[in-house]
């Protein structure tokens, strides 16, 4: 399996190359608003990277460009899928969700989530995506749950009337859940209590020991310190702001 | 690594319909491939339906073409078969899902006739096995068994519409249009109804292309997106792309528009 390759240590899972982003808002007169401008960095299999900076300085649309929910303005990043790099940005939308399917994980700080569907199949669900049979996903998907203290009895209940830091533990459990080779975290531990943030920085830590690269934003200074392999400040990539 | 399935199932060149001067669409091409949901979103009048009938061959196109994957293989022009090769397609390769459950249903025949007709259309004559297929459609769209002898006429509209896909699939389609589907259903019915059609079309491993109005629902069922404005493609691309990140003016119109809850 490929999965080899791309995990052994030093490889370059992820390489962003001056990737831009600016949004032109067409209900304001065509206002060009400018986020990101020639971002630059590498991040390979095995380490942590957080992305740092104030609020407003562009961590979170760095982190939806590399899932390919934002589309980059220019530049390119390169993405260790299988055996090849391929460009996500230049990607068509099906060899996208190909790279979601089976390299690129997302844990977002806010569930989506579908009515009607039980917490336990939320969180298996990337597996079945992935072939995994219902049963096997299922079994995997309790134990990811019951690591990350989710009462049982919430288990077979969908999730949309649970606490914000119930849904973001059944978030974490669904993103974690995978093998993905490259992970996305957009500050996976804010809503979470001190015991559930420890589990998570467990879970972190044990990613990396299985060779996932990850990329994240963290607010909370103790998960920052506790998961960062290195500190990508992100107002090095500023737009130059004229007044 | 799964390769990417690269013949397409559906594909659709310079596509156009007019109505006399009127445009109904206007040079459309996209292609559909095997197990993809595709949404088609625009307001009334911007051309999705107008392109769902000729893309279903219920409306013939005024140029371009629109060709279809056999299941042998072979890439076929829907508008140089025969009548008759269109009509088999629709009844055994194609589904088709109206927003209204009468235009797919027949009212006055049992909800079990209504989904053994489709088999009966597809060469299938043993009673017993007609009626336990019937039973195993209908449960799989949440229709008790003791209802399988009442007509449509006494179901609810959410339990018509459920019906009317149970209808369409049991004859192992590869591709389904849908035609807003959960239009003028209750908003609790809509989400059990999407709830189902996703789960059916990720278990089918499906293809379907579905015209709705609601950016709601192309979220939650679709794959990629197109939107239409006055019969022409403003924007395509990945459905949450689409939604979070909208390029042409008309689609961040769209997306501005929604009311938040």
């Amino acid at each position: 399996m490929s999965d080899l390759v791309s995990r052994e240590a030093g490889t370059v899972a992820v390489r962003a190359s001056a990737l831009s982003k600016s949004f032109r808002m067409h209900l304001q007169g065509g206002l060009e608003l400018p986020v990101v401008e020639g971002a630059s960095f590498e991040v390979h299999a095995g380490e942590c990277v957080v992305l740092g900076g104030p609020s407003g300085a562009g961590k979170s649309s760095i982190l939806k460009m590399l899932y390919g929910n934002y589309a980059a303005t220019g530049g390119e990043i390169l993405i260790r899928h299988g055996e090849a790099m391929v460009d996500l940005v230049a990607a068509s939308p099906r060899l996208v969700l190909a790279i979601r399917r089976e390299t690129l994980g997302y844990v977002s700080q806010f569930l989506r989530t579908v009515p009607r569907v039980a917490a336990i199949d939320v969180v298996a669900e990337p597996l079945v995506a992935r072939g995994i049979d219902a049963a096997t996903a299922r079994e995997r998907a309790a134990r990811t749950l019951e690591r990350l203290n989710l009462p049982q009895r919430l288990w077979q209940l969908p999730p949309a009337t649970f606490s914000g830091g119930e849904q973001q533990r059944v978030n974490i459990a669904r993103g974690f859940i995978t093998d993905h080779p490259v992970l996305l975290l957009d500050e996976p531990t804010a809503s979470l209590d001190a015991a559930n943030r420890r589990v998570v920085i467990e879970m972190i830590a044990q990613k990396k020991a299985q060779g996932v690269a990850q990329i994240g934003i963290f607010h909370d200074e103790e998960v920052r310190e506790a998961v960062a392999d290195r500190i990508i400040d992100v107002r090095g990539f500023g737009p130059a702001r004229a007044a | 690594m799964t390769m990417l399935d690269e013949t397409p199932l559906l594909s659709v060149a310079g596509l156009s319909r007019y109505y006399g001067e009127r445009v109904g669409c206007r040079d459309v091409s996209f292609e559909v491939y095997p197990g993809e949901v595709l949404a088609i979103v625009g307001e009334s009048g911007s051309g999705k339906t107008t392109l769902l009938n000729c893309i279903s061959t219920r409306l013939e196109p005024s140029a371009g073409s629109v060709s279809y994957r056999m299941r042998d293989g072979e890439s076929r022009d829907l508008y140089r078969m025969s009548e008759a090769e269109r009509r088999l397609l629709m009844r055994t390769d194609w589904g088709f899902v109206h927003q209204n459950p009468a235009d797919g249903l027949r009212m006055t025949v049992s909800a079990g006739a209504n989904v053994g007709e489709r088999l009966m259309a597809v060469g299938e004559r043993h009673y017993g096995r007609i009626r336990d297929t019937a039973t195993h459609w209908l449960s799989r769209v949440e229709i008790a068994a003791d209802r399988i002898d009442d007509q449509p006429r006494a179901f609810s509209g959410g339990m018509r519409q459920r019906l009317q896909i149970a209808r369409n699939l049991v004859t192992g389609p590869r591709l389904v249009f849908m035609d807003e589907p959960t239009g003028g259903l209750d908003v609790s019915v809509q989400a059990r109804l999407l709830d189902l059609l996703r789960g059916l079309v990720n278990d089918l491993g499906l293809a379907a292309i579905v015209v709705t109005h609601d950016l709601a629902v192309a979220r939650l069922l679709s794959h990629r997106m197109i939107v239409m404005k006055d019969g022409r493609v403003v924007e395509e691309g990945l459905t949450d792309r689409v939604l979070d990140d909208p390029q042409a003016p008309y689609t961040q119109l769209l997306v501005s528009s929604i009311l938040q809850v």
